[in-house]
């Protein structure tokens, strides 16, 4: 018996295909695996809307529409509504996006026009560190720090400032808590700060520089050329990084769980304590009993998801048409 | 003319002054925050910190047991998340550059990436607290993994992107596959960015709290059991700051500092690998 070994042409193309085969499947399989991937981030969006509207059935039916408009919270009597704490979400995100915007936009001036060159970078990583502390300690020093502060200072001042002007006078009324909505307010102005600022700051940058230099050829100076020629071509992307901020402000939890006070009361003065939806999640869920008080919390959670769904996603929209007149 | 001039100038100098009171505004929270987490947690750090357990109110402690679980949690959450964004990128940035579903995948990536954290944890809570019937460390490390998979997936396509195509020509001229070439050519030549990708996510979960208070929940005591409730630092600072007892403040003051510095740390060394990258 003679072993047969396999040579010529015919053994060398057949381990060629079966190389090529083996390659063509590791090829598919690899891309199927990349595919189903992609797939997974558009199904967890998927699961986390399924399951967030299935836990909020219960109160939805309970309730129906009367949840999104009736302003009592009470656990005792299992009757729920969300209007306080929607409006205590959006009244301090106004409060943070009426200082953070024109805040972080003058930074990106300063950063992209008055800035010494070898300051840029420093200042700039400075600012985005601001995001990157973790929410809890906003929180913590809000509660510690610049509450007392705020309660001995700023908040008298409003209130002996504003107490005979009418209408102002019960926007600032009512004792200096130091925690309330315009704690919030001010603490979430700090946080979304940076979000606002390197986002502007990139499409200050973006500006084509003969614009810029046009303008300061015919004797504009640096202020007339920010306002007529650096914003005006950035509009849109500036309010897409506003939208990128607010949806943050919507959203954060835990820096306003901290002085927010939890009341479930909607007041006229924003020196009062109040809630906003992801402070009372985070304050009550976890001690909710009955299944109706914990699927009332959970619908305020998909209330928080689509107003924030809404706001971030017409966010990217506005930066994709940028990106696109621009490439 | 000249009046006009003067009021141009006077404008401007107004408006020169106001952004760079705007800067030193912005500086000032960060060095305020940070002065007021020395200020308030240092006198508090010690070994003890690191080798005792939470205390019960109005004894000495430490913060070993939340400390471990944080590590597990995130170790754990980086683990899940990781593998999952970066195939995900690699689609995005490889196979499907130019899909339709590649366009809705980063569209709906961006949403996931700023979506608010706390509704995460409802989710989690919904599909695995619930069912299950308890809190669990795992279903905390998986939503954080649900937050790290979009810092991920983000850097990881971004990163893909500025390979050069003539080092994917010159790989397929060699005969290998797309699958060979993704593997051995492109990821190795955005190895630091995508790192970088990793460790933006280990700071950003690191001081995650709200996804955590319904998932992990908490445990005053050891636990390393991922089927049972497990401490982590953030919600244990969370609970200690919130607390009417001194001792319990000043160690949520020093957890406070630790996370902090650890973020800080790890969001610098990122910095500096991406800077390092783009100079070479």
């Amino acid at each position: 018996m003679t072993l047969s070994v396999p040579t010529g042409a015919g053994f060398v193309a057949s381990t060629r295909a079966r190389a090529l085969d083996r390659m063509r499947m590791g090829d598919l399989g690899f891309r199927l695996l990349t595919r189903a991937a992609a797939l997974g981030v558009l199904l967890i969006l998927g699961a986390v809307i399924l399951s967030l509207i299935s836990g909020s059935l219960p109160a939805l039916q309970a309730f129906g529409l009367d949840f999104l408009i009736a302003e009592r919270w009470n656990p005792v009597t299992e009757k729920f509504g969300a209007l306080a704490p929607i409006y205590g979400t959006l009244v301090t995100s106004f409060i943070a996006m009426l200082i953070a915007v024109p805040v972080g936009l003058l930074i990106s001036v300063f950063l992209t026009e008055l800035c010494p060159l070898w300051l840029r970078r420093p200042i700039g990583i400075a600012i985005e560190l601001l995001a990157g502390i973790p929410s809890i300690i906003y929180g913590i020093w809000g509660l510690f720090v610049f509450a007392p502060f705020l309660q001995q200072t700023l908040q008298p001042f409003l209130i002996a400032l504003f107490g005979n002007v009418p209408f102002l006078s019960s926007l600032f009324a009512g004792p200096p808590y130091g925690i309330g909505v315009l704690t919030a307010g001010l603490i979430l102005a700090i946080m979304v700060l940076p979000f606002i600022t390197s986002i502007s700051r990139d499409v200050f940058e973006a500006v084509p520089p003969v614009l810029k230099e046009a303008a300061y050829g015919i004797g504009c100076t640096t202020w007339e050329v920010v306002r007529n020629v650096v914003i005006p071509y950035t509009r849109v992307g500036v309010i897409g990084g506003v939208m990128l901020g607010l949806g943050r402000a919507l959203g954060e939890t835990m820096a306003v769980t901290f002085v927010i006070g939890n009341a479930h009361r909607i007041s006229a003065s924003i020196l009062a304590p109040g809630t906003t939806i992801s402070a009372t999640i985070a304050n009550e869920f976890t001690e909710a009993v009955g299944d109706l008080y914990t699927s009332s919390l959970i619908a305020l959670g998909l209330i928080l998801f689509v107003i924030t769904f809404i706001v971030l996603a017409a966010a990217r929209y506005l930066l994709l048409r940028i990106e696109r007149r621009v490439g | 003319m000249n009046r006009l001039y003067a009021a141009r100038r006077r404008r401007n100098r107004i408006a020169m002054g106001l952004s760079v009171l705007a800067t030193v505004f912005g500086l000032g929270w960060l060095v305020l925050i940070l002065g007021a987490l020395i200020w308030h947690g240092f006198n508090g750090l010690s070994i003890a910190v690191f080798t005792e357990m939470t205390p019960p109110p109005g004894s000495a402690g430490g913060l070993l047991n939340p400390i471990v679980g944080s590590l597990i949690l995130t170790a754990l959450a980086i683990l899940i998340g990781t593998p999952i964004g970066i195939l995900a990128g690699t689609y995005m940035a490889e196979y499907g550059r130019y899909d339709r579903l590649t366009t809705v995948v980063r569209f709906i990536n961006d949403i996931l990436l700023s979506a608010p954290s706390i509704v995460i944890g409802l989710f989690i809570y919904e599909i695995m607290v619930a069912p299950m019937g308890h809190f669990s460390g795992l279903a905390g490390a998986v939503a954080l993994a649900v937050i790290v998979i979009p810092v991920v997936v983000r850097t990881t396509e971004d990163m893909l992107l500025l390979v050069p195509n003539p080092l994917r020509e010159a790989a397929t001229a060699l005969g290998m596959s797309r699958a060979v070439v993704i593997r051995k050519v492109c990821y190795r030549a955005a190895q630091t960015g995508m790192l970088t990708g990793v460790l933006l996510a280990v700071a950003r979960i690191s001081g995650e709290t709200a996804p955590l208070l319904f998932t992990a929940l908490n445990n005053q005591f050891w636990s390393v059991d991922l089927n049972g409730p497990m401490p982590s630092l953030p919600v244990v600072i969370f609970q200690f700051a919130l607390s009417p007892y001194g001792d319990w403040q000043s160690l949520a003051w020093t957890g406070a500092l630790i996370i902090t510095f650890t973020v800080l740390a790890l969001s610098i060394t990122a910095r500096a690998l991406a800077a390092s990258r783009k100079e070479s």
